[in-house]
């Protein structure tokens, strides 16, 4: 029994130690993305990867100076390979939602696409203020106020069209209650639609959708105005996976995003790949 | 299955049921109206009459009503001509665009209802009323409608239920009844089964307190069919 102790006690020392050691010293790491997700990641013809994520990781690993290796592994069951130590970190696009929180670490956000408005071109919301300007409701919750105070007169008595039960949505509740009239659809596809018919005023949805959807030859006629919102509730954006006992390389990684925020590596990536700016605020 | 949250969603979802019951009630109405001149035009003998109700019956009941209110809500917003017509301000509101997607349907299926409780009515009850002295449009508003409309009843109670149920398609096109309130709180909670199951409830109970009035009417309307009342000998004696 007391030998089993020891034993037992002597292990989970060896693991603590083995795993501080690891956390501290990690000089090679491996990390997963989807390489099928673009532009945050995707494969190219000669198999190679490339892509947001990747460029990125390829910045951060030389800021920390850690020899990184970069798989490309199915999105779903990723955080299960984490955990399970197939892989170190994940750079996939990946949102930093409360659930996926409850079983692996987060470091900060390195790129947020952000909620934005789209209206027809040549209407009187066309001309809507601030446009490109990037409210966080996190760190800047008095901004994104003025901001929607702004755009209330323009607003006023519109209609908008939102996905149903989506993080726009809730942003209308919180901010434009009063203000506008919310109409919510099954599929942002739809309120594309009517958008295009003039049964709707203005949509909101993710700037990632939103760029896509201007692109589509059936939406010539649509347009992105006014600033973004993003944080809070609207989600912190994409950041690195990590298991949770690894605190020392999530405090590495959140320096080194630090870091490519300072210096505009992700305000150049992003505008590279996804053609405007992703940089957190 | 949790108690408090079954009743919080029936209280949610009550607040939906008039809209409901707007949408059932208009869209039946119009589109009683509305077969009423088909069946008419059905049995008018003028072929051009007879022929266009035959086509819209065939389009209208041969194709779902899903794809129906699709076309009608995203298909004809996407004409420009549409848009700048006068009827742009009607077709603009989903609330119309389900109304009339419901109506035109419901009025398809009707039509064949009300022509075959036409068609029911005795030869020999009409040649009664023309011998009668009655004119045609007498005789028809007299004795073929009111018999035809208790003959096609029971099959016209089956068309107001399944147009009550059909009221929830209308979800698809931002319309806030009971089946877009119940799927709003599903993408919020996750819990379908307990949402589903009572908007089931609501719609169960609808069609029941339905079927009862439409029997009620059939009662009132069918009193050749029942025993008469034996009639007091006093009064029999009184009426000699």
């Amino acid at each position: 029994m007391t030998f089993l102790k020891t034993l037992a006690a002597g292990t989970f020392a060896a693991m603590a130690l083995a795993s501080a050691a690891s956390a501290q010293e990690k000089t090679e790491i491996t990390i997963a993305t989807e390489g099928a997700f673009p532009p945050y990641n995707l494969t190219k013809p000669d198999g190679t990867l490339d892509g947001y994520d990747v460029e990125l990781a390829h910045y951060l690993c030389d800021h920390m100076k850690i020899k990184c290796t970069i798989v490309a592994q199915a999105f779903d069951g990723m955080i299960p390979a984490l955990n399970a130590g197939k892989f170190d970190a994940i750079m996939a696009g990946m949102s930093a939602t409360e659930k996926r929180k409850e079983v692996i670490d987060f470091s900060m956000s390195y790129g947020s696409t952000g909620q934005a408005f789209a209206v027809l071109k040549d209407t009187d919301l066309s001309k809507m203020p601030l446009k490109d300007a990037l409210y966080s409701l996190s760190s800047n919750e008095e901004g994104a106020r003025k901001a929607v105070e702004e755009l209330k007169p323009l607003l006023k008595g519109k209609v908008i069209g939102v996905q149903t039960a989506s993080i726009a949505s809730r942003f209308i509740d919180e901010y434009l209650k009063d203000t506008v009239e919310k109409r919510e659809y099954k599929t942002t596809e739809q309120h594309d639609l009517d958008l295009l018919s003039g049964r709707v005023d203005v949509i909101m949805a993710s700037m990632g959708y939103l760029k896509t959807a201007v692109e589509k030859p059936t939406n010539d006629e649509m347009e992105i105005v006014g600033p973004r919102f993003q944080g809070g509730f609207l989600g912190a954006g994409s950041s690195v996976g990590l298991r949770k006992s690894d605190t020392a390389l999530k405090a590495k990684f959140d320096e080194a995003i630090t870091a490519a925020k300072a210096d505009g590596t992700l305000k150049t990536l992003s505008m590279k790949w996804f053609g405007f700016d992703l940089t957190p605020q | 299955m949790d108690i408090a949250f079954l009743y919080e969603t029936f209280v949610t979802l009550i607040s939906a049921i008039p809209l409901t019951l707007q949408l059932a009630a208009t869209s039946v109405a119009l589109g009683a109206v509305l077969a009423l001149g088909l069946a008419v035009c059905r049995l008018s003998g003028i072929w051009p009459l007879d022929w266009f109700a035959r086509g819209y019956i065939f389009i209208f009941r041969g194709t779902p009503l899903l794809v129906q209110i699709f076309l009608i809500y995203y298909g004809l917003g996407q004409f420009r001509e549409v848009r700048r017509s006068a009827f742009w301000f009607i077709l603009r509101d989903p609330y119309w665009c389900a109304i009339i997607a419901l109506m035109l349907c419901t009025a398809a299926y009707s039509a064949e209802i009300i022509r075959g409780g036409l068609q029911a009515v005795p030869h020999g009850q009409i040649e009664a009323a023309r011998a009668c002295g009655m004119s045609r449009f007498m005789v028809f508003r007299r004795i073929i409608l009111p018999l035809a409309i208790r003959q096609a009843l029971p099959a016209y109670s089956n068309e107001i239920i399944s147009m009550v149920k059909a009221t929830s398609l209308a979800s698809i096109i931002t319309i806030m009844e009971v089946t877009g309130v119940a799927a709003k709180i599903i993408s919020e909670t996750y819990r379908a089964i307990e949402v589903f199951v009572v908007a089931g409830a609501i719609y169960l109970a609808i069609n029941f307190i339905l079927t009862r009035v439409v029997a009620l009417i059939e009662y009132r309307l069918s009193p050749h069919l029942r025993q008469a009342p034996a009639l007091p000998a006093v009064a029999a004696g009184e009426m000699r």
